[in-house]
């Protein structure tokens, strides 16, 4: 009983980061996607500073469902969202100056991020409490981790270096080499970040075909043998059975 | 000339969509049909037209008031509040401009171009820096004006691409992507008008 209630909150998690993936299947939440991920370091604070606001507004969201008339449910739902954003907008001014400047005007406009609004209406309303925490979890760090994967891709294509970024007085991250100086730098670029999610895109679209194609392939082999099966049971009962063993030899 | 620049700069130089990463959503949402995306485009020129007065206006408030960090709080409200007195202006006064914008109109309010603008208009974050309530409103303007661009050439495309071959895997969303990747170099090329 206990696994199974176990698995049943992993299983919401789960669906978060990979089957409906906020970024590579939802596609939603675009435009941080694309702005902010010049660098892994950058996409990974966005993904997380997104992903606490997403846990607040779902944990507030649901324990004031029953409260919060059907009517205006979307302003509700919207200040809410734009007062956990306005108190992260402090914090990080605060502790983490360099990822704040980095975000730029992307941090306050996490307010009309569409990935929240949407898990705030479509989860977090009809759920208890603890479940909608675990969706914000789930779908946060499917985003974060999309946006790292696009940040990494595009640092190491368009700057040459992986994870490079500062914390405090501490810098961490690795140049590869005289690898900078071969770098492309269109990658940085607007242009380059259309270019890389889409890329991304028909990469996890084709994986996604081939398995579809192989678990077809399977059912329909399994299909075969049970026929198959029927058949040769249909045949060993009659008389046919004899005829067919001649065919087959 | 000033005001020239800044209109040049809004529209191509800082493409909103293809330069800033704003207004994603509906640049790839709403784009599979020129009409419709001419709806789209009307629509957030007109907001954040609109929009950007009311967020310069209100941003004096708060500074008067010394609360500047309500800022983004105070800017929703006021977008979400006027672009539905916006839909009931149009559905009493211009019933023909309010059915041609259809669906798109309450969409707006979550479209960040227009949150954007409203927080580049008085921000030091803005390329532009649009500093009187004329420069607010005329960036608000053909900022959107450059959304409408760029979401109209996308549509024309994107009804043409619906006739070709495409590899399955590229199907919708990466080479509609990719597309944009390609007009976006394009306009990267406006940077040098302004020198």
């Amino acid at each position: 009983m206990k696994g199974q209630f176990l698995s049943s909150k992993m299983d919401i998690v789960k669906n978060g980061i990979i089957s409906s993936n906020p970024t590579f299947r939802l596609v939603l939440g675009m435009c941080p996607t694309l702005a902010v991920t010049t660098s892994a370091f950058n996409g990974l604070g966005m993904g997380l500073a997104a992903t606490l606001v997403l846990i607040c507004s779902n944990a507030l969201v649901s324990l004031l469902r029953k409260v919060i008339p059907d009517k205006v449910r979307i302003p509700a739902y919207v200040l809410i969202i734009a007062t956990f954003v306005t108190m992260l907008e402090m914090l990080l001014k605060k502790f983490v100056p360099t990822l704040y400047s980095a975000l730029g005007i992307y941090l306050p406009l996490i307010v009309v991020n569409c990935i929240i609004l949407a898990r705030a209406e479509a989860f977090a309303s009809m759920n208890k409490v603890g479940d909608s925490i675990l969706d914000g979890l789930g779908m946060g760090l499917g985003f974060t981790l999309a946006l790292t994967l696009i940040g990494f891709v595009r640092e190491l294509l368009g700057a040459g270096t992986i994870f490079k970024g500062s914390l405090g007085s501490a810098e961490f991250g690795l140049t590869l080499g005289n690898l900078p100086s071969y770098s492309l730098g269109i990658f940085v670029l607007p242009a380059g970040g259309f270019l890389t999610l889409g890329i991304i895109m028909a990469i996890i679209n084709y994986i996604g075909q081939k398995n579809k194609e192989k678990r077809e392939k399977e059912e329909r082999e399994k299909l075969h043998k049970i026929l198959e099966a029927a058949h040769s049971n249909e045949f060993s009962d009659g008389e046919n059975n004899t005829n067919e063993e001649e065919v087959r030899a | 000339m000033q005001y020239f620049l800044l209109i040049i700069a809004a529209m191509f130089v800082n493409n909103f969509v293809l330069c800033q990463f704003l207004g994603i959503c509906p640049f790839l949402g709403v784009s599979k049909k020129t009409d419709t995306a001419l709806g789209m485009g009307l629509a957030v020129i007109f907001v954040m037209g609109v929009a950007s007065i009311f967020t310069w206006l209100i941003q004096k408030l708060l500074v008067l008031a010394g609360i500047e960090y309500l800022q983004t709080i105070a800017f929703i409200l006021v977008i979400a509040a006027l672009v539905q007195i916006i839909e009931m202006v149009l559905k009493r006064f211009m019933p023909s401009l309010y059915s041609a914008l259809g669906v798109y109109l309450p969409l707006i309010t979550t479209n960040c171009a227009v949150l954007g603008v409203a927080i580049l208009n008085i921000s030091t974050y803005g390329v532009v820096g649009a500093t009187s309530l004329l420069q607010s409103f005329l960036n608000g303007v053909f900022s959107g004006a450059g959304f409408t661009i760029a979401i109209l050439l996308l549509a024309g495309i994107r009804e043409r691409m619906d006739l070709d071959l495409v590899p399955k895997p590229f199907r919708g969303f990466p080479i509609t992507l990719i597309t944009a990747s390609i007009m976006s170099m394009a306009f990267v090329a406006f940077g040098g008008l302004l020198g």
